[in-house]
């Protein structure tokens, strides 16, 4: 048994692809979710300001964001773009539409993070003689990042779980490599489909746990504060 | 836009749309199903059952579902157990969405105060009574809306469907493609979506509406 699984991961360059594979998925990750906080928080903060128009484009365009399945998008914007005259690479694509999505998202936590806060705060801080830019800074900012963060990290993961979608459009992220590598090794090992896709299930758990057992430590140790 | 053309795979679509709506059923029924139970696990901390309950709870909620999918596809044939793609389907799904049900479940249990448990058992309510009258209607309220977002996001998860071999939406988008009409094929794809997420997007906030009821203290 285990001679088997050691084969796959030994034979020709394997683990070495695997683990470019893995890179690909934490590239795509980690610029989705950083281009989506840039964007998403002030979508959020202006949701969550007075302005009324803009904050319905804001919520007219999450949901219908929300409303189809980002497999979807991402096979619309690939096949759709270079109809238009758009040429972007699949790496590309696959990043503006996780960041269209997370983005989205990102801006509805935000504006739940900032209008959850009691009016009562504010009005103390205004009572107190602080000016507004004061109020924002030692009242509003702090307490709406705590009640942001523990949010900002479970989309984080989603985020990461989403990125497999990839797959469709050909990018050799993670799954696209297992795949090939278990169509080739699969031929002489009976096992192999078990060993990589075990392998992979396993490199997912082990990003994302870590990141939702933080979540929770947050979210415990703030909750009493 | 050829019009003939959408006409022509209207049928194709709505069978496509069929086998979603089908195995999303299917797969939602059995997470909640699979959900309540690792709740009450959790709930009366039933030894053994509640860490198994745990540490399934972890490994699904933490994992993608095409990985589960894949691995259930593609890896337990290897050892013997072989499900057809529908299976792996409906299985992969209730996996995944039986954790976050769970999840639904215990955030609402958690949520029904002590001193309401406390009121009822003074009351002389027995068990059975207290969790039929107390708990689990102030619990339900705050379940609802996190079971229906939970209902939504397995909806959508079943557009990877087409990687265990499924016919589903997905799978017939990527075929017309390949017979170049793009436009109509991407069009239908997102009306038959539409048609099958809209309405019961539209439900649940009515349920939400409906369940709001339980706004004790606040």
């Amino acid at each position: 048994m285990l001679d088997s699984a050691l084969s796959v991961f030994t034979a020709g360059r394997n683990m070495a692809r695997l683990m470019e594979g893995l890179g690909v998925t934490v590239w795509i990750s980690l610029a989705s979710v950083g281009l989506s906080a840039l964007i998403g928080i002030p979508l959020g903060l202006i949701m969550a300001s007075p302005k009324r128009a803009a904050a319905k484009a804001i919520r007219l365009y999450l949901e219908t964001i929300r409303v189809m399945p980002i497999l979807v998008l991402l096979f619309l914007f690939y096949y759709s773009l270079s109809k238009v005259g758009i040429n972007l690479t699949a790496f590309l694509v696959s990043i503006l539409v996780f960041t269209l999505w997370g983005a989205a998202e990102m801006s509805d936590l935000v504006r739940a993070a900032v209008t959850s806060l009691p009016v009562h705060q504010k009005e103390s801080g205004r009572a107190l003689g602080l000016t507004e830019i004061q109020v924002s800074l030692y009242i509003v900012i702090p307490q709406a990042i705590r009640r942001l963060l523990p949010g900002v990290i479970n989309l984080t993961t989603r985020m990461i779980k989403t990125t497999p979608f990839v797959f469709f459009i050909n990018i050799p992220d993670l799954m696209k490599v297992g795949q090939q590598i278990v169509e080739v090794s699969g031929v002489r090992d009976y096992l192999a489909s078990v060993w990589v896709y075990g392998f992979i299930f396993l490199i997912y758990f082990a990003i994302c746990y870590p990141v939702s057992l933080f979540s929770r430590f947050l979210e415990n140790r703030w909750q009493s504060g | 836009m050829d019009f003939n053309f959408i006409i022509h795979c209207l049928p194709l679509f709505v069978a496509a749309a069929k086998l979603t709506v089908t195995l999303a059923f299917f797969g939602i029924a059995l997470s909640l199903a699979v959900g309540a139970l690792c709740a009450v696990a959790n709930y009366y901390k039933v030894p053994v059952l509640k860490q198994l309950a745990n540490a399934y709870i972890e490994i699904a909620r933490n994992t993608p579902l095409m990985i589960q999918l894949f691995f259930l596809y593609f890896g337990l044939p290897r050892l013997g157990i072989l499900l057809d793609g529908k299976t792996c389907a409906i299985v992969g799904l209730s996996f995944l969405g039986g954790a976050y049900m769970a999840e639904a479940f215990r955030g609402g249990l958690v949520a029904v105060s002590k001193t309401q448990i406390e009121a009822g058992l003074s009351l002389g309510l027995n068990r059975f009574q207290l969790l039929r009258h107390v708990v689990f209607p102030q619990a339900l309220a705050v379940a609802v809306p996190v079971i229906s977002a939970t209902a939504i996001f397995l909806m959508k998860e079943t557009s990877v469907f087409s990687i265990v071999a499924l016919p589903d939406l997905m799978y017939l988008a990527k075929d017309l493609l390949k017979e170049g009409h793009s436009a109509e094929s991407n069009f239908l794809l997102v009306i038959s979506y539409l048609v099958i997420i809209l309405p019961v997007s539209l439900f649940f906030s009515y349920l939400e509406r409906r369940f709001r009821f339980a706004g004790f203290g606040s």
